[in-house]
């Protein structure tokens, strides 16, 4: 699945990014690469123009539903 | 033995870096661009123990890769010999993250020194940090600090002094041992020829090690000068253009692909291995963010919560602000008076006492007056900022403004616009896509700035007595249904139709604001206001009083019979349609090029009236005006090319400094004109249709 589908208050961990190269670059620097947990700890508006906060290696980050439209994710089966 | 040492501070935005870089050297900065580039470069001095020190502010990066100009400048900087020492500001109690930058850092080859920050937000969480061991995998000094309570900022100056020069004081200690299969940074599991462990903190897996001796070779044999041949290898494995380009090798069996995400993630396995062993009580659970962020990024609630905040900031810098105002204007009245006076008694030529009372002082000093209003704007703003809240404006505002084709983070210029145009046109350096900031520049100067404010009190006083409030603010809104207006024209007709990234944004934790510095932000702010305002407002002043002093016959007094008048009359046909057809409302427009807040004393003095802003004053103007046929209608048309027109000198100077064109000015200059007359054009013919 993917990142945009993550409900609240689960984690999940990351398989991919199908994302432009220089956007990919500066989640990898943050530290969203294959492998690494993500968190989703809340979501708001639509999901073409809605937007979600997630944690990475704990900090937090705001990022737009078409992002996490492109990241694909498998779940984990601990929620926090 | 006094000599100047050199320190780089480098690290990720919101870690303190600038705060503890501000403690460091006070208000005692000097501002400019990193060659060649539009990116901030600071600088400062410092002196410790008797030894000269000169403080580089580095821009905040989350990485050192060649993608952006910020981390380009900083890995040039710290590469060549500029820079003795770095000193990377870590956030402790986002170390996970933070650690990256640092591992880089040291690949630099360079000292480096790891300043802990925010070690008292660690410490009230309960968290704890083994600043032993720390020091111990990484190779580097270790100093605990906190920016905002001055601690261990002695320690870490001192130790950074020490570290010039690299002395490996600091051995490294690794014992990887028990951890998870898979880690590569085991020793008992090592096949490379090489024991890298007490070399290097960070040390990839087998692969990757013989890959970099194998560049690192080459890389010696065709480029003997170059040194840390280790940090350009890995460069290579990594694919970075910068260093593909500029130390090209020909080993295809070698950099058979990027091993970039490999490289990545050994790192950050490696920062896990060092937070597990020197991290307790990892219990980050932030409650106060966390129920904050309850409320302040709610779904529904968010977006209210956010305008009662901005609601609060108005009602602050316009009551409050205009109550100083009025001191301000009576101090200059004052001084205005004072040195008429004095001139005349000197007996100095009436002409030359015209130009530095009626132009320069009233000019300036028109400027000035306005600065209480711009303070706590500014203090607002740089509150919100440093509590972490401007972050989550972005997010609450994404939505609607991706529907206007713009990202959140553009919101935050045009708020600054309500102030002052002119630092709003600097803030939008903060939206990285080139296209987003010149839209944004484009349409901020829509927003109503605090200039213009005097010209709708004025006009709505006069004309509408009973709703002039209603009257004045109703301009607000029209400069924002303009700008958003605008902004949706412009995202249809965009040839790339590239719908931008989308939002990526860090939420920093919220923390108390610190005095320091808002105060060194707001400084900075009114510094530069006054400055590149007042350069630019003192000549434009000089050259609308000659203008309005001189005409055909020379010096005059007579007002109708000066270059400007007969430039007036010349624009009347132009501004007749849109009910602005007089003379001496075109010269006082004309005049409000230099600044919006001349507008106003220019009506008074081509009208003749004194004390323009009394009610004696208004009744006679309004009579005046009535008299030639100006009425309500004329009065709203008049405000609304006020809101739109050709934003004053200072912010034209800065749109040009911003985009580096002259035709980019020009385009904007035009581009307004043009809406500006459109908008007053329709204002007007529908408030004929009432009044």
């Amino acid at each position: 699945m993917k990142l945009i589908d993550c409900a609240p208050g689960r984690r999940c961990q990351v398989d991919s990014l199908d994302l432009p190269l220089e956007l990919s670059r500066r989640l990898e620097a943050l530290g969203l690469i294959a492998g690494s947990t993500v968190a989703v700890l809340r979501k708001k508006g639509s999901r073409r123009l809605g937007a979600m906060i997630i944690t990475v290696r704990g900090t937090r980050f705001a990022v737009s539903m078409k992002i996490a439209a492109n990241i694909t994710v498998r779940g984990e089966e601990n929620a926090s | 033995m006094p000599h100047e040492i050199s320190i780089g501070f480098a690290g990720n935005p919101n870690c303190g870096k600038t705060t503890l870089f501000n403690a460091y050297t006070g208000a005692n900065l000097k501002v400019a661009n990193w060659p060649g580039v539009t990116v901030e470069k600071k600088e400062g001095r410092f002196q410790f123990h008797n030894s000269d020190y000169r403080l580089v502010d580095l821009p905040g990066a989350y990485s050192l890769t060649c993608y952006t100009m910020e981390e380009q400048v900083t890995r040039q900087y710290i590469l060549s010999d500029e820079v003795d020492v770095i000193i990377d500001v870590a956030d402790a109690s986002a170390l996970q993250r933070n650690l990256y930058l640092t591992l880089q850092l040291i690949e630099l080859g360079k000292p480096v020194i790891l300043a802990l920050n925010m070690m008292d937000i660690v410490e009230k969480r309960g968290m704890e940090i083994d600043t032993h061991r720390l020091p111990e995998m990484l190779g580097i000094p270790v100093i605990p600090v906190s920016a905002r309570r001055k601690t261990g900022l002695d320690i870490l100056m001192h130790a950074a002094a020490h570290h010039v020069g690299c002395p490996s004081d600091t051995p490294l200690i690794h014992h990887h041992g028990s951890e998870e299969a898979g880690s590569f940074t085991q020793s008992t599991r090592s096949r490379h020829r090489h024991q890298h462990h007490s070399e290097f903190a960070m040390v990839y897996s087998d692969l990757i090690e013989d890959k970099i001796d194998q560049l690192m070779d080459e890389l010696q044999g065709r480029y003997p000068d170059l040194g840390n041949y280790r940090w350009y290898a890995i460069k290579l494995l990594e694919g970075d253009e910068e260093i593909l380009e500029k130390y090209p090798v020909n080993r295809p069996d070698v950099l058979d692909r990027s091993y970039e995400p490999d490289i990545i993630n050994q790192k950050y396995d490696f920062i896990d291995e060092i937070i597990q062993e020197v991290m307790v009580n990892k219990e980050e659970k932030s409650a106060v963010t966390d129920k904050a962020d309850a409320l302040l990024t709610h779904s529904i609630l968010g977006l209210p919560v956010f305008l009662l905040i901005m609601a609060l900031v108005f009602f602050l810098t316009f009551t409050v602000g205009d109550w100083l105002k009025e001191y301000f204007q009576m101090g200059l009245d004052l001084f205005s008076g004072g040195v008429l006076r004095w001139l005349e008694a000197l007996g100095v030529a009436p002409m030359l006492t015209s130009l530095i009372v009626d132009g320069i002082i009233t000019g300036v000093g028109g400027i000035l007056t306005f600065l209480p209003n711009i303070i706590i704007l500014f203090l607002a703003l740089a509150f919100l900022e440093d509590s972490g809240y401007m972050a989550r404006v972005a997010y609450v505002m994404d939505g609607i403004m991706g529907r206007l084709g713009l990202s959140g983070r553009a919101f935050i210029p045009m708020i600054l616009g309500f102030g002052c145009s002119v630092p709003a046109i600097m803030a939008s350096r903060a939206l990285e896509n080139k296209r987003d900031r010149y839209k944004t520049m484009l349409i901020t100067p829509f927003m109503s700035c605090s200039a213009r404010l005097p010209i709708y009190v004025l006009f709505s006083q006069m004309f509408f007595p009973d709703h002039a409030m209603l009257a004045a603010y109703s301009m607000y809104l029209l400069g924002v249904l303009v700008a958003v207006a605008a902004a949706f024209v412009m995202r249809l007709f965009d040839p790339e139709k590239k719908e931008g990234s989308g939002l990526l944004i860090e939420l920093p934790e919220y923390k108390a604001p610190s005095a320091h510095t808002i105060f060194i932000y707001v400084w900075e702010k009114v510094k530069d206001y006054l400055t590149r305002a007042g350069t630019v407002i003192f000549v434009a002043s000089i050259i609308m009083w000659a203008l309005l002093n001189f005409g055909p016959s020379g010096y005059s007094t007579d007002m109708s019979n000066t270059f400007g008048s007969l430039l007036g009359r010349w624009l009347v046909p132009f501004f007749a349609p849109v009910g602005l057809g007089y003379w001496q409302i075109v010269v006082a427009l004309i005049a409000g090029v230099s600044a919006k807040e001349v507008v106003v004393s220019s009506c008074a003095v081509l009208f003749s009236v004194n004390n323009v802003n009394s009610a004696a004053g208004m009744a006679s103007l309004s009579a005046i005006l009535g008299g030639m046929g100006f009425g309500p209608a004329n009065a709203l048309a008049l405000m609304s090319f006020s809101l739109l027109y050709i934003p004053c000198a200072a912010t034209l100077a800065t749109i040009r400094k911003e985009t580096g064109s002259w035709r980019w000015m020009i385009f904007a200059a035009v581009f307004q004109v043009a809406v500006a007359w459109a908008v007053s054009f329709v204002v007007y013919r529908l408030a004929l249709l009432v009044w």
